[in-house]
Order: C-alpha cells, then structure tokens, then sequence
C-alpha cells in the first residue's frame, strides 16, 4: 500500500519539480541554520506555555467543580470560558489577542507578540486541558473524598493528597496529548510576526521560491513531537503492565 | 447518661426522602452500640451524619457533649477526634499501606513524621500486617484492606470509631479476621458505634443493640434479650428473615 503509494508519488509528472523545489539537498542546507535557529523560540515558547497551561487549566478545573454557593459567579465565569476558548479557532484568539490587545493602547499591558501569542496559547490551551483535568477529578470515586474528610484532612488537603494525584494519573495519557498538539501550535504565534521556524522558513521560501526550508522546518517539529509520542506510548505501557 | 457521643432528633432527607427521621442515640465511653437494620433502613447515612460528612437537616449532634453540628463548629476539627472505616475500605490507592496510615497524622494533626510512622506501624503490626507496610493496597486481599483501613482510623488516635459494614465487602472467610480486630478494640475499651449485618457479632460485642427500621430506631435494648424476645412485630419479622436465610443462628 505504502510502496505503491511512494510508486505513484515518485513516478507522477511533477515529481523532479516537486524535488527541486521541496527536498533539495543544497537549499536545505542553507536554510537550516536560521530555521533552527527559530525553531528554539518554539521550544522556549512551548515549554512557558505547558507550564502555564497545567497550572491555569487545573484552576479552570477547581472553579468549575466548586460545590461552595457563594463561588457561583466563578462556575459560571469558568463554563463559559471553556465554551469560547474552546468554540474558537486557535488561530483566530492568536490573532485577536496578539493584535486586539496592543489596539487598546493601555499602559502596563504587554505588547510583545512573543507574550501575546503566549498568552492566547495558553488560554485556548487551558480551556481544553481544564476538561480534561475535570474529567479526572470526577473519575475520582467520591469514598476517596469521604475517606479523605473522614480521617480529618480539609477540603484542600484532601483534594491536594488524595483526589488530584489520583485524577491526574488517570488522565496523563490526554494530557500529554494535548500538549504534543500544542508543540505545533506554538506555530501560529507566526501570524504575529515572531521569527519562530515556520515564519523563518516561509521567508526563506519565499526569497528563492523553494519550499524546502519549510519541509526542514517541518523535521524540526517531528524531531520534539515524535519522541514525546513515543514517550507517552511507553509510559501507558508501563502503567498498564 | 451522658455519652461521649450523642445524637438529639436527628432528621436528614435526601431530596424529598426522608432517611432519618428522628433519631435518639447515646454512646457511653467504653460503650460498643450496634445499628442493625435491612439494607437503605439509614444506617450509613447516620454514621456519616455522627462524622459531618452529610449534614443533618434538624436535631443535634454532640460530641463530649459539645453540639457539634452547630454552623460555628468546624467539622474538620470533629472529624479528628473520631475515626470511620467504610464498608468499601475506601484505601488511597496512590499511597503505600503505612503511608495509607500516617497521611491523616502527618497532614491533619501536625504529628512529626517519624512518630507517625512508629505509631503506624505498630498499628499494622497488632493487625497482622507487619511486612506489608510498603505494598500498594491493591495488592492485599479484602481483609488485610479492611484491616489497614481499621489502622488508618485508629492513626488518629479517634475517641470513638464509626464502622459503617465493615465487613459487608468481605468473602466471607475472611469476615472472620476483621471481626476479630473489632473484638479486640472493644476488650480494649474503645468506644464504637457499628453498623452491621453481622448478628451474631452484635450479640457478642455490643452492649445495646439498635434496630433502625424506616428512619426510626424502632427497638433497642440488651443484645440478649434483643435476639432471644423481640419485642417489635417489624423486629421479629426482620430476624425471622435472617434465621430463614441462614444468616443468623439463635
């Protein structure tokens, strides 16, 4: 299947065009240094982001699962959050944010579109993962809760040493999944003008007219994403044995 | 009498069920009161509402004497005078056996590790569970569970103990083992209120025995004279059940 697949491709019309233009060995190795070289603010990006993900996503979970009636307005606040950060297309709160928020004109607000395109990043991010944390904590039989109140712990130590460690290792598997979809999308943060790979390598394409830069661009991505999968692969191995 | 603990017309409802429906109780220090009843007559919701884990909608709870579901008083500090073992042992399944037993020390009391640890593992040792103190809970059978959760209450070194079926969980060779504990707390003077289906074990343990029919604690009385001449219709008919079915023997 795969072979006649690579039989099709390589026998087409258009193939030695798409060579020349996608995979030239000569252009790759010139464009590879500064495409890596963006590809590290991905990386820098990327590792801000999770970090700020898992800690806003889990509050995003806790407002939500609040049982307290004077923490309503919070509920509410969280459920639609989720709602429209998760309604909307990542690339356009990457855009709203990255240039509504300098548009306002106020002071003491960033303006950095590394920051801004952080920012957004994490919100959308933090609307998926905050489900996914809920997901987990409900997972959590409520005799846990009770155990944990019953043997005198608080509300919070019972979340914090009995119900969250069981809810997060239920729900790593789509955690890390979610953040394997976020190493590529650190990419939209482009639309805002940072130098990051793929915005390097679509000058770099589009000052000699070849795409080989992006496609180097694109082994860079699979260089972080592959290795994370497989990580994530083994580690449910390993749980399940 | 007054008990070390004590519940005053205790109602609780769930929805427009009503659970609990007026309930009178004392336990004297030392005492061992058992709750028994069919399956739903309310005796878990009334240890849970004795433990504050459900909150009761009328009447008093007291602990030495002190009314405790007042809004003033903060559950959390009653729930650690007293210990609760759950028919599902409810065991954190992230923590090992002794660290199962020194969270509630370490964490709620302040207690320095090291003599949480010792206290626990003298706990376990007295149970028979020395050697196991580092196993994963999941790797115990439903006694030896039962038996860490008994250790996990008793960590705190509670003044008196809830135990809601302790061994409805159970196969019922190992029930044996787990009753055998309970005995031994009670030789020790340990003040308990049980929930059971364990008949004879309530016979030869409790020295009042409770008999909690439609939310109301129908007959009570000396666990002898309970057994051998009921006195309540709704009594005779539930042990007639149970000496039917093979589950009790007089």
């Amino acid at each position: 299947m795969l072979g006649l697949l690579a039989a099709l491709v390589l026998t087409s019309e258009g193939w030695t065009n798409v060579r020349e233009t996608f995979f030239s060995p000569g252009d790759f190795a010139d464009a590879f240094p500064a495409v890596l070289d963006g590809f590290w603010l991905d990386v820098k990006l990327f590792l801000v982001v999770e970090v700020a993900v898992l800690v806003f996503g889990l509050l995003v979970a806790l407002a939500r699962l609040s049982r307290t009636p004077a923490l309503f307005p919070l509920r509410l606040l969280s459920a639609i959050f989720v709602d429209v950060f998760r309604g909307v297309p990542t690339i356009l709160v990457v855009y709203l944010i990255g240039f509504g928020v300098p548009a306002l004109l106020l002071s003491g607000l960033p303006t950095d579109p590394v920051v801004l395109g952080g920012v957004a990043l994490t919100l959308a991010y933090s609307a998926y993962v905050g489900e996914v944390y809920r997901a987990g904590i409900q997972s959590v039989h409520p005799g846990q809760r009770s155990a944990a109140l019953a043997a005198g712990l608080t509300e919070s130590q019972a979340l914090r040493h009995v119900i969250l460690p069981q809810a997060v290792r239920r729900v790593a598997p789509p955690l890390l999944n979610d953040f394997i979809s976020l190493q590529k999308d650190v990419a939209l943060v482009s639309i805002l003008g940072p130098l990051e790979a793929f915005r390097v390598a679509q000058i770099e394409a589009s000052s000699n007219f070849v795409y080989t830069p992006l496609v180097a661009a694109g082994l860079l991505f699979l260089c972080v994403t592959v290795p994370l999968a497989r990580l994530l692969d083994r580690w449910e191995r390993s749980r399940r044995s | 009498m007054s008990g070390v603990l004590e519940m005053r017309g205790v109602t609780k409802a769930y929805g427009d069920r009503a659970v609990l429906r007026g309930i009178d109780l004392a336990v004297a220090e030392h005492a061992a009161i058992a709750l028994i009843g069919a399956s739903g007559s309310g005796k878990s919701t009334l240890l849970r509402c004795v433990d504050l884990l459900d909150e009761i909608d009328d009447g008093d709870v007291l602990l030495d004497g002190e009314v405790v579901t007042d809004p003033a008083v903060d559950p959390v500090r009653v729930r650690r005078r007293l210990g609760m073992v759950f028919q599902a042992f409810n065991l954190f399944p992230h923590l090992t056996v002794l660290e199962n037993v020194v969270l509630a020390p370490v964490r709620a009391q302040g207690s320095p590790r090291t003599e949480a640890e010792a206290h626990a593992r003298e706990l376990l040792a007295r149970f028979g569970l020395a050697g196991r103190e580092s196993d994963s809970p999941e790797r115990l059978s439903g006694g030896e569970q039962q038996r860490v959760a008994i250790a996990r209450a008793l960590a705190t070194r509670p003044r008196a103990l809830l135990l809601d079926e302790v061994t409805s969980a159970l196969d019922p060779e190992l029930v044996g083992e787990v009753l055998a504990v309970v005995r031994e707390l009670k030789a020790e003077g340990m003040t308990m209120l049980i929930a059971t289906h364990e008949m004879g074990f309530a016979r030869e343990v409790a020295d009042e025995v409770c008999f909690l029919h439609d939310g109301v604690i129908l007959e009570r009385g000396d666990p002898e004279r309970f057994f051998t001449a009921p006195e309540r219709p709704e009594t005779q008919r539930f042990l007639r059940r149970l000496l039917d079915s093979g589950r009790l023997s007089i």
